[in-house]
């Protein structure tokens, strides 16, 4: 499938900053399933980007921006073919072994009910990862109500666990946590999801991996309940959230911060004429 | 437990001859004297300042460490064995944290488990494949060293991340020339105040290959409230760098500034005395307002030193500590001249076995604990210690290790019935530049000053003295 991508993040501030300090992940790289034919990232403010590849092979910019300003806008414009390939993420950049990702952080530590949950998944086939993961998968979609009124960005997997409501970001720390709990290796994906019913919207899209022997990387997304398809665009692994957010940043002065996000993600014609 | 091995006076009665001019000095002193000095000494260390907060103690924000007027000497001969030995460590250290962000070989080879490494909380995935200026990653390290006999040193504890105490060093050798000149005139001792200078020297040296030929070096401390505030502003004032904190840090395009009067100006080399969670809050806890915005790209990028290297915790992390001497030999081909305390790795079935049976012989320690909190000593905690300690370390065996507890060295020591033995440790600091490794001689030695007692830490009653190691 060929899906065409904006994202514009604008900041307007009521008291201009004298500085802003961002570092951006928002550039998908190659995989099996993916193909990034064009990709361009600009900020309103006159700086220079600074290409860097994280430890976990993501691509970041990092930019600082004089101020004073009254808004910032960072965009983001491309096109990536995709294919289904069953949930396998395959030659994605790899920058460590599969053991890395049984570790925990702070955002995705298993507690004693996440570690119940993913027990009962084990329970329904000790032999076979892959089929715990999908138990893990129905589970978590079936218990979890979507709700962005509850959670915000520091919310830990736990916290959501416990109100049995989150976003997509709270339902993959959970996923993840959960597998890393009976030893699954297993990561937070940041990216885009194409839907036909909605062509702008106002949020990216968030899933987990998580690692079979024999099959390598397999995706999963326990929002949608699915293992991720063609519509499903992967820019950034790591641990959790904080590791593959799309902006990390700072500003220096200024106040009143006011931040919008539009993301317009649709299928783009067969042929391009140009 | 075996008697221990007085470093002044041997079982027979003799002196140890690193002694016999102290010995000699004692029996010549009017009486009242020492007990006089000790107090001038304390008058002194409040005027000055020298002050250390203990955590968990709401009425005493800081207090002075307890000093000791008379001092624990070391000869040449045993210094220049040391020495040796703790150069051999910090060597290992070096190779195994660059081999650990880098090619991993040891993990291949078996030699310390995977897990150990990429799941444990000091361990940093941001610094992997992360080149460091003249790859050297603990340029301060300070070793914790024990001794058991007449020609045995332990390493106890390796401390690469940032650790502290030079200052009292300084100041201890300070004092003990203004209270006691004759002593000294009687004593060839090494001096130690060019510490400073030798500091200076290595964190020029490892200042990236752009920056200027005379690199600007600051010292960023987390601010008054940190537990070793007194010895940050110290030590920048012995250095003659600026002591900044991380608002005082700025980025521009991947460079970093400190705001001065005159306008911004480039850093090249930053001794921090923050620890790696609160650096950058762009890169690590987004709460942290201790650190500086961007500081990782900007070391990433190599245009700055960060001393001690970002996640050098991988090294001195206790059940790390276990492997040395295996590790040593991997990267060096070397047998390691300081040893290691014989360790129980309670992750391991057969070692935990053996600990839970041992409990009350062992001194059972937390992997990432530090400063002795939690840390009871076997043979002396009473029955309702060990219990809860069992069932401790029953429930998360992986985060302990256990040790034979050693009967440590003792010095004379006045305490209020006179001079009477009691237990020390060393922490000799190591300096590693991209042109030498660099020691001065002796380092902080500690003492419990309770009779009997093995904890040295400042945090739990311990004191300090000046180290001598003579030159003769």
């Amino acid at each position: 499938m060929h899906i065409r991508i904006s994202h514009e993040t604008r900041y307007i501030y009521d008291t201009p900053p004298k500085g802003v300090i961002q570092t951006l992940r928002l550039t998908p790289r190659n995989h099996d399933g993916q193909y990034v034919t064009h990709w361009r990232i600009g900020v309103s403010a006159d700086c220079r980007l600074d290409r860097q590849e994280d430890a976990f092979g993501n691509i970041s910019h990092a930019f600082t921006a004089d101020g004073p300003f009254d808004e910032l806008v960072v965009t983001v414009e491309g096109d990536v073919e995709t294919r289904d390939t069953g949930g396998l993420v395959r030659d994605a950049i790899e920058r460590f072994p599969p053991a890395l990702f049984l570790r925990e952080t702070p955002l995705t530590t298993a507690d004693e009910a996440i570690r119940t949950l993913a027990q009962a998944a084990r329970a329904q086939a000790p032999d076979n990862d892959l089929k715990v993961l999908h138990a893990l998968l129905n589970s978590l979609n079936e218990t979890m109500t979507f709700d962005n009124n509850p959670t915000q960005t520091s919310t830990t997997a736990a916290e959501s666990f416990a109100l049995k409501r989150g976003v997509c970001q709270d339902l993959t720390h959970i996923f993840v946590a959960a597998a890393r709990s009976i030893n699954i290796p297993a990561r937070y994906i940041g990216g885009y999801y194409q839907r036909n019913d909605l062509i702008d919207q106002d949020a990216g899209h968030a899933w987990a991996e998580a690692y079979v022997p024999d099959l390598g990387w397999v995706a999963f997304d326990p929002t949608h309940g699915v293992c991720p398809t063609e519509s499903h665009i992967r820019v950034a692994a790591a641990l959790d959230y904080l590791g593959a957010a799309p902006v990390r940043g700072t500003r220096y002065g200024g106040g009143g911060e006011a931040l919008g996000v539009t993301i317009r993600i649709e299928q783009a014609a067969m042929q391009s004429q140009n | 437990m075996s008697v221990a091995f007085d470093e002044m006076t041997l079982p027979d009665g003799s002196v140890r001859p690193a002694y016999s001019g102290l010995k000699e000095w004692l029996g010549s002193l009017p009486p009242d004297i020492l007990d006089l000095r000790r107090r001038e000494a304390e008058v002194i260390f409040r005027r000055t300042g020298i002050t250390f907060a203990v955590y968990g103690e709401a009425d005493a924000a800081e207090r002075l460490i307890p000093f000791d007027v008379l001092p624990r000497i070391i000869s040449k001969m045993e210094w220049e064995t040391l020495r040796r030995g703790l150069e051999q460590r910090v060597r290992t250290i070096n190779a195994y944290i660059k081999d650990i962000y880098g090619r991993r070989d040891i993990l291949r080879a078996g030699i310390v488990p995977e897990d150990l490494i990429f799941q444990n909380p000091v361990f940093r995935p941001e610094m992997n494949g992360q080149k460091v200026p003249h790859d050297i990653y603990v340029h301060v390290a300070g070793i914790d060293v024990v001794r058991v006999d007449a020609d045995t040193f332990y390493v106890l504890e390796d401390n690469a991340r940032t650790p502290s105490g030079v200052s009292y060093m300084l100041e201890n050798r300070e004092i003990m020339m203004r209270l006691f000149p004759e002593l000294f005139s009687r004593h060839r001792v090494a001096p130690v105040e060019h510490y400073a200078d030798e500091l200076l020297a290595t964190l020029k040296s490892v200042a990236p290959l752009t920056s200027s030929a005379d690199p600007v070096v600051v010292l960023l401390s987390p601010g008054i409230y940190n537990s070793a505030y007194y010895e940050h502003s110290f030590l920048a004032d012995k250095l003659g760098i600026e002591l900044v904190e991380g608002r005082d840090l700025l980025i521009k395009g991947e460079v970093v500034y400190m705001r001065t009067t005159e306008g911004l100006k480039r850093v090249d080399v930053i001794y921090r005395r923050i620890d790696d969670d609160f650096l950058d809050p762009l890169a690590f806890r987004p709460d942290s307002a201790l650190g500086v915005p961007g500081l990782m790209a900007a070391y990433q990028a190599g245009n700055v030193t960060l001393s001690n290297a970002v996640g050098t915790g991988i090294a001195d992390d206790k059940a790390v500590y276990s492997y040395m001497p295996e590790i040593t030999k991997f990267y060096l081909g070397e047998e390691p001249i300081l040893k290691n305390v014989p360790t129980w790795r309670c992750r391991e079935p057969e070692h935990l076995k053996y600990v839970l049976d041992h409990l009350d012989e062992l001194v059972v320690k937390e992997v990432h604990g530090s400063g002795g909190y939690g840390m009871p000593i076997g043979p002396r905690a009473d029955k309702a210690t060990i219990a809860t300690f069992r069932a401790k370390v029953k429930s998360n065996p992986r985060n302990f290790i256990a040790q034979p507890t050693l009967a440590l060295s003792t010095c004379p020591t006045c305490v209020d019935e006179g001079i009477a033995p009691r237990h020390v440790d060393l922490r000799p600091f190591v300096l590693t530049g991209s042109d030498k490794i660099r020691i001065v001689p002796g380092g902080l030695t500690r003492v419990a000053l309770q009779k009997g007692s093995l904890v040295v830490n400042s945090s739990q009653g311990g004191g300090t003295k000046d180290t001598w190691v003579l030159d003769t």
